[in-house]
């Protein structure tokens, strides 16, 4: 019984770091219609920032949540500038959008090896937040739980943020309908540049928020970045609310998955994603058909 | 013999109604025309009928056979050929190889992985033919993409055309063309012989209003009028659907 | 026409005596990577060049013919039956994997493909029993058709010379095919040729099934040479280095693909005894060729000899329009 329940809590926790990787994705598959194969990458460059931050690799430690929202803003910076000088070339072409941004995480990814090397390292959980929660006999570690936390936070400020805000809007419409949306006056490759920022930077901060738990080491990127692509079909294109229930239901896959079909892990996680591409391909909230 | 009939075709898109019970009956060799303000549904019609759309509800005949649950890519080779408002034309090849494609669209042939398709004299014997028709046999084989609106025009027709069918659609055929262009069309679709039925949405009255033997007029999805020439034009609700709205 | 003719037969001719002109077995080994791997670039570009089906997923189906020949083998079964039945088993695969990726068409294709992809790795690398997962399945045998034994590394370069050269040759005649034209006119205007009267659907299926075969013989043939199969083959990388294959050399192009499979052999055997970081470096080659040289090397230079860098970039054409609704 208690082992279903510590997984059922890690279950949740993993949904809520789940999140914070796909909500970006998600926004940027919404609105430019690309799936950013180059996400995992800035997830594990968020992360590595993190190390280096918190670890006081330059020779100054930092606060953990100044280095996790540093972290987000260089790397929404670094996003912006690929947007502008790199997909923008290719205005209308979903698919060459989508090869650069993977021959783009074949270069993140070498980058951090080349900078960070090969060795895995590993993120401190910050001083507030160490130590366990009992309930009843079992103990959580108080991290994990406050993950669901930020996530719920970041969850709400983002709702906030399309819905009740003009920049909001814009980009609702942009992913309703980006012709439309043009023709009435928005500004929508202005919005690709910020939208891809955003994403990148909703990346990096789930990166280093991950990184007490995950760690960080060469191939991060690849783990993460089919779990952003699943959470994101299944939940359903451009949508926050898809997002937010994919990430939860793709949370409970993983955990239960791993912990009782060890040899199906992938199998199962994946599954699901193909049936929903193949039978309702907009997702459970989905805007719209890939 | 009813060439094309089509029974209470209906078709909406959520809430709106594209179409509304359209009846239809053109007679085999019979040229009709299909006219109507913009959003009436004309194209859509021409949708449904050729299957790209699935309808609703109704029924479509062709040659007295139904095929309303028939796909799209069926039709043609039952005998029903198309043409386009907005060009699709396959630009990076060349005219003749356009030609090509749409004869190769009713062959046998077009599952053989072996044979030169460059190398069947006859598939380009009869290509060339095509766009002899149309009066664009000397440029056969210029790249599309190097030729002029008007010329991609008559290459939609030729492909159509090549087609033999027996009953061909034309969707605005005169769309954009410029006076001299839109004479050499009406006058190719003044040459086809009547074993070919025709169907022709346009706008442009003046060049339409001749070819037609009976006219269609459609508004917000519906027949509204349906007769000869004269008896159309003299139509108060004609007026009323041009004028008063 | 005459310069194409010459660079044909002198490249013939290389490729025929490289044995004797090549310095070393190494160097001949990395000559039998680059033509399996062209096979394998072929095969791919058949859908992803003149069928406009940009499939991220190939890696698994060469993966499933390289361990299904292992597997086989390594229980017992002769070197003919193994492959042969390696081939089947390969083919149903792709049978499998076109019916589930067809579905769709653009965007919606390269995630099915890539899922499925992810799905084969995760079986590769999980499903221990059969795969040995991580550890993979070791080969220690080569065939010896005729009594010759493909051990030598010379040998085992004809071998890939001469499926090379038939796999060349069998696009080549596709190509001008009725059914490559149909190819691709469902890979410019799907709807149209709908309309037209072909089946698209049935189309992309044949070509995806030609497709898997090619790549299937390259997975066999990589086995064979690598003496090892693990999962690493058949991850989302691997996939990625064969679409750079053939977008770098030349997607749709007929030589395109062994070009791109040089570029992606070379810069991984050769420069990276002198440059730690390949992998940043093909980054930045297919990211550079996708946005400046988008129809690849091979037509690219072609243009860049004829017209000079600025024009090059100012006219290059738009390859990757978006695929369309599926048909």
């Amino acid at each position: 019984m208690s082992f279903y329940l510590v997984l059922t809590v890690n279950s949740i926790t993993f949904g809520g770091l789940l999140f914070l990787l796909s909500s970006g994705f998600s926004l940027i598959f919404g609105l430019m219609r690309i799936p950013n194969l180059t996400h995992g990458s800035l997830f594990m460059l968020g992360a590595y920032f993190g190390a280096t931050f918190v670890g006081g690799l330059l020779g100054f430690v930092f606060n953990f949540w100044i280095a996790a929202l540093l972290a987000a803003v260089l790397v929404a910076a670094f996003g912006a500038v690929l947007e502008r000088l790199l997909l923008r070339q290719l205005p209308g072409q979903p698919s060459a959008q989508v090869l650069v941004t993977l021959g783009l995480s074949f270069m993140v990814a070498d980058f951090c090896l080349m900078v960070w090397g090969g060795d895995p390292l590993s993120v401190q959980t910050p001083d507030s937040l160490v130590g366990f929660v009992r309930l009843g006999p079992l103990a959580f570690p108080l991290y994990r739980l406050a993950i669901i936390g930020i996530a719920a936070v970041v969850a709400i400020g983002l709702w906030l943020l399309l819905d009740r805000t003009r920049i909001g809007a814009m980009i609702r419409a942009g992913v309703d309908d980006p012709d439309m949306a043009r023709v009435v006056g928005i500004r929508v490759s202005q919005l690709f540049t910020t939208v891809f920022a955003l994403g990148a930077g909703l990346a990096a901060f789930a990166g280093i928020i991950g990184a007490p738990i995950l760690s960080v080491y060469p191939g991060l990127d690849q783990d993460m970045l089919p779990l952003a692509l699943v959470v994101v079909i299944i939940g359903g294109s451009g949508s926050l609310l898809g997002s937010f229930f994919g990430s939860i239901i793709i949370g409970f896959i993983y955990n239960f998955g791993q912990a009782l079909l060890p040899e199906l892990a992938y199998f199962v996680l994946f599954l699901p994603m193909l049936l929903v591409l193949l039978f309702k391909p907009q997702g459970l909230f989905g805007r719209f058909v890939p | 013999m009813s060439a094309l009939t089509v029974s209470g075709l209906r078709k909406s898109f959520g809430g709106l109604h594209v179409t509304k019970n359209v009846n239809l009956n053109v007679e085999s060799g019979e040229r009709r025309l299909i006219i109507g303000p913009n959003g009436a549904g004309k194209t859509t019609l021409f949708n449904l009928i050729t299957g790209e759309i699935a309808a609703d509800g109704g029924s479509i005949q062709l040659l007295g056979k139904d095929i309303t649950q028939v796909p799209a890519r069926r039709r043609p080779h039952l005998g029903m050929a198309r043409t386009y408002q907005i060009i699709t034309l396959f630009a990076q090849d060349s005219i003749m190889h356009n030609v090509l494609l749409a004869l190769l669209g009713l062959s046998r042939s077009r599952w053989n992985p072996l044979m030169d398709l460059g190398r069947q004299r006859h598939l380009v014997e009869e290509a060339h033919q095509a766009l002899e028709r149309v009066g664009l046999g000397h440029i056969a084989d210029r790249p599309l993409a190097q030729t002029s609106y008007g010329e991609r025009r008559r290459v939609e027709i030729a492909m159509a055309l090549a087609q033999n069918p027996k009953v061909l659609l034309l969707d605005e055929p005169f769309a954009g063309l410029s006076i001299d262009e839109r004479r050499d069309v009406q006058k190719l679709l003044l040459a086809i012989p009547r074993d070919v039925t025709m169907v022709m949405i346009e706008h442009n009255m003046d060049v339409a209003l001749d070819f037609a033997d009976r006219i269609t007029l459609l508004h917000f999805g519906e027949v509204i009028v349906e007769g000869t020439r004269t008896e159309v034009v003299a139509d108060p609700r004609t007026r009323e659907v041009y004028l008063g709205h | 026409m005459s310069a194409r003719i010459v660079t044909l037969v002198v490249g013939a001719v290389l490729l025929i005596t490289l044995p004797f002109w090549m310095p070393g077995v190494y160097y001949l080994n990395v000559a039998s990577q680059i033509l399996f791997y062209a096979v394998f670039a072929i095969g791919l570009n058949i859908l992803a060049g003149y069928g406009g089906l940009v499939s991220l997923g190939h890696a698994a189906l060469f993966g499933i013919a390289a361990y299904a020949t292992g597997y086989l083998l390594q229980h017992g079964f002769g070197h003919p039956a193994a492959i042969l039945i390696a081939l089947v088993v390969a083919m149903a695969s792709t049978a499998l994997y076109a019916v589930l990726s067809l579905r769709a068409s653009g965007i919606g294709y390269i995630m099915i493909t890539l899922a499925l992809g992810e799905i084969v790795w995760g079986l590769a690398y999980r499903w221990i029993s059969v795969t040995g997962g991580d550890n993979g399945i070791s080969v220690h045998v080569r065939p010896e058709p005729f009594g010759i034994a493909l051990t030598s590394a010379s040998a085992f370069y004809y071998t890939c010379l001469i499926v090379f050269a038939l796999s060349t040759a069998m696009i080549a005649i596709f190509v001008r095919s009725p059914l490559g034209a149909a190819l691709k006119g469902t890979r410019d205007q799907p709807r149209r040729m709908n309309a037209l009267g072909y089946h698209v659907w049935a189309i992309r299926f044949w070509a995806s099934m030609l497709s898997g075969l090619l790549t299937a013989i390259a997975g066999i043939l990589f086995v064979y040479y690598n003496q090892f199969i693990s999962p690493q083959t058949l991850a989302l990388t691997a996939s990625a280095e064969v679409v750079l294959m053939v977008i770098a050399g030349g997607a749709s192009t007929l030589f395109g693909p062994v070009v791109g499979a040089a570029l992606v052999v070379i810069v991984k055997s050769v420069v990276s005894g002198y440059l730690t970081r390949w992998n940043f470096l093909l980054g930045a080659i297919f990211v550079a060729i996708v946005i400046l040289m988008p129809e690849g090397l091979v037509p690219g230079t072609v243009r860049l000899w004829k017209l000079g860098w600025r024009k090059t970039i100012a006219r290059r054409p738009k390859i990757f329009k978006a695929g369309g609704p599926p048909v």
